[in-house]
């Protein structure tokens, strides 16, 4: 199991920042031994398994919205609440430059501690927060501005306030509305992206998974809960649910796949930022290059050739 | 429940099932009736007036003027494409047991003369859950509302996306959702009828982008289930949660109609539109009459 070898991997990087504070240089002899002893640990993280995606895709110091905005964008202007009833902090966006072009950014938001995740409600939207995301790019459709967003929850929040407010309303329209477009849309599944919460701000031209973020039509545990009343066999659920960025790729869902460090982005933010900023530049100068009815059409035929 | 109670029920149970198949017993009040009763009347319990589920036939023999039926799309059937241990199979039983090819039947139909597209999806299927074909039929019978300006009505009953189908069941949502708003973007009317249960994915997507949203007295009516709302709020939910009642009090139904108003109901709001400036800027007067052929 993976969870093994990262925690062995954790360790090592930990007694490197300690050596570090130390002063140690990085041409130490011990701090290399160390490097070492580290991309060793994490060598049986080149073969996952389906379940290990997932408890990669979840894990708590995965990269998040927060950081790929700070990482990969420029002027960023936060833009709060659905200006109707409230503001949801299980989404997050604004307005922003990217390699200095304007664009619309949203996405789901989680933490890196439980007091965040409570905070954010662990990335779990309400009908508010979809409609939050639909202000946004409403706007971007406005001002022309290609509307870029991240997915990663476990899927729409279920609650009576949700059911209440339209939670099946909220998503239905932001995806029709998506659907209508003349910006470019790029959407990056960075984590899981489970059920209608994920598609409610996914209707994309170009649909970008990092190498270990899933993608499915609801979480493995619900799924095993479905079908077999049972959620404990989730693990069994993962691998027949076929919701790995590759599976995805080859189901023609995804269209290209983001390389990850060797188990898993947190290992190497650095190097993931790298890859993403390539991937999303590369798609949306390609996107950029069509009119805005070629992407109004090229959106439709996307989706209308789904299963 | 008391112990006698439960086994005077059993005991009517058995009774209805050794009476046979002419007689049907209320799954709320648990007394039964000839079938003939409940034929007549439209499947609601004689009894206790709970709404028991239509099939997609019955729903369509209601609507339509006699003989106007005209399916399309009936070559499609269900396909398996995440290979799913025993899909395969229990599609198979469901079309032997049912009639049916799929959750959805679409068809076109007269409404006291008026040209229709109509969708119903019929729970006896996978409980009219969204699989890949369910989302094709669908955005299918939203382009030939289009291609024909005709107002599209559909009967949403499902339990939501398809497990078995995975990824390809979830993308159904933005497929349908689009072909509505490019519907509704070039000026069609689309009739949403929602009828008991309807919920997941089919709430999350089509059912919740009519022009006029009508629904059955007493169906369940949400996004997320009400199990899994009490399992993660860990508090019970508020009598009549979800039903169309609640819904239609917090303002996400148009009106509460009952199965005996439902043509009346339609045919007026399909006479209202067809009678306005729009209807797909063709000549809104021939409608009622427009080709013999259907």
């Amino acid at each position: 199991m993976i969870r093994d070898s990262l925690l062995k991997a954790d360790r090592v990087e930990k007694k490197i920042d300690e050596l570090r504070k130390n002063g140690l240089t990085e041409n130490d002899k011990e701090l290399q031994r160390l490097y070492m002893e580290k991309a060793h640990a994490l060598r049986p993280c080149v073969n996952l398994t389906a379940e290990d995606k997932v408890f990669l895709a979840r894990k708590i110091e995965r990269p998040h919205i927060d950081d790929f905005i700070k990482a990969l964008f420029t002027d960023f202007f936060e833009q709060k609440g659905d200006h109707l009833y409230d503001d949801d902090p299980a989404v997050y966006g604004g307005i922003a430059r990217f390699h200095g072009i304007p664009v619309s950014v949203v996405g789901h938001r989680k933490g890196h501690s439980a007091e965040e995740n409570v905070a954010y409600n662990f990335g779990m939207a309400k009908p508010e927060g979809y409609r939050k995301a639909l202000r946004i790019m409403d706007q971007a459709e406005k001002f022309k501005r290609p509307i870029i967003t991240f997915i990663d929850t476990p899927g729409a929040y279920p609650g009576i306030d949700a059911e209440e407010h339209g939670q099946g309303e909220a998503i239905a329209r932001n995806m029709a509305k998506m659907s209508g477009y003349h910006v470019p849309v790029i959407s990056v599944v960075t984590g899981e992206g489970n059920s209608g919460g994920a598609l409610a701000i996914g209707v994309c031209n170009r649909l970008l998974m990092l190498e270990y973020a899933v993608y499915s039509v609801l979480s493995p545990e619900g799924f095993a809960s479905i079908l077999w009343k049972d959620s404990a066999r989730h693990g069994e659920a993962c691998d027949i649910m076929k919701l790995t960025a590759d599976d995805i790729r080859k189901a023609g869902v995804a269209d290209e796949v983001i390389a990850e460090p060797l188990g898993g982005g947190q290992e190497n933010p650095k190097r993931l930022y790298g890859s993403m900023d390539m991937a999303i530049e590369k798609a949306l100068s390609e996107l950029m290059s069509m009119t805005p009815e070629e992407l109004l059409r090229d959106r439709r035929r996307k989706f209308r050739q789904m299963g | 429940m008391p112990r006698e109670e439960r086994s005077i029920k059993d005991f009517f149970r058995t009774v209805a099932k050794k009476v046979g198949p002419d007689y049907v017993t209320c799954k709320a009040c648990d007394r039964r009736a000839e079938r003939k009763v409940w034929d007549e009347n439209l499947n609601i319990c004689p009894f206790c007036g709970k709404y028991q589920a239509m099939t997609a036939d019955a729903r369509l023999e209601l609507l339509f003027d006699p003989g106007s039926r005209r399916d399309f799309n009936e070559e499609l059937s269900a396909r398996d494409p995440l290979n799913f241990p025993g899909y395969a199979d229990k599609v198979k039983r469901l079309e032997k047991k049912t009639g049916l090819k799929e959750s959805a039947v679409t068809a076109y139909g007269r409404i006291n003369g008026i040209r229709v597209v109509t969708v119903v999806l019929d729970t006896r299927f996978f409980m009219g859950s969204m699989s890949s074909i369910v989302g094709e039929k669908v955005t299918r019978a939203v382009e030939e509302a289009l291609r024909e300006k005709l107002p599209l009505i559909i009967f949403s009953a499902s339990g939501g996306a398809r497990m078995q189908e995975g990824i390809h069941s979830l993308m159904q949502m933005a497929k349908t959702s689009s072909a509505i708003q490019e519907f509704s973007d070039k000026g069609g009317l689309f009739i949403s009828y929602l009828t008991h249960p309807t919920t997941g994915g089919v709430t999350a997507s089509f059912a919740s982008l009519g022009d006029i949203t009508l629904a059955e007295p007493g169906a369940l009516i949400g996004f997320a289930g009400p199990r899994v709302i009490e399992q993660t709020i860990g508090v019970k939910l508020p009598k009549g949660f979800q039903r169309a009642e609640y819904l239609h009090k917090h303002g996400f139904v148009d009106r509460i109609v009952r199965r005996q108003e439902m043509k009346d109901v339609i045919y007026d709001i399909l006479k209202l539109h067809l009678d306005s400036v729009n209807y797909m800027d063709e000549e809104p007067v021939s409608y009622e009459r427009s080709g013999a052929e259907l």
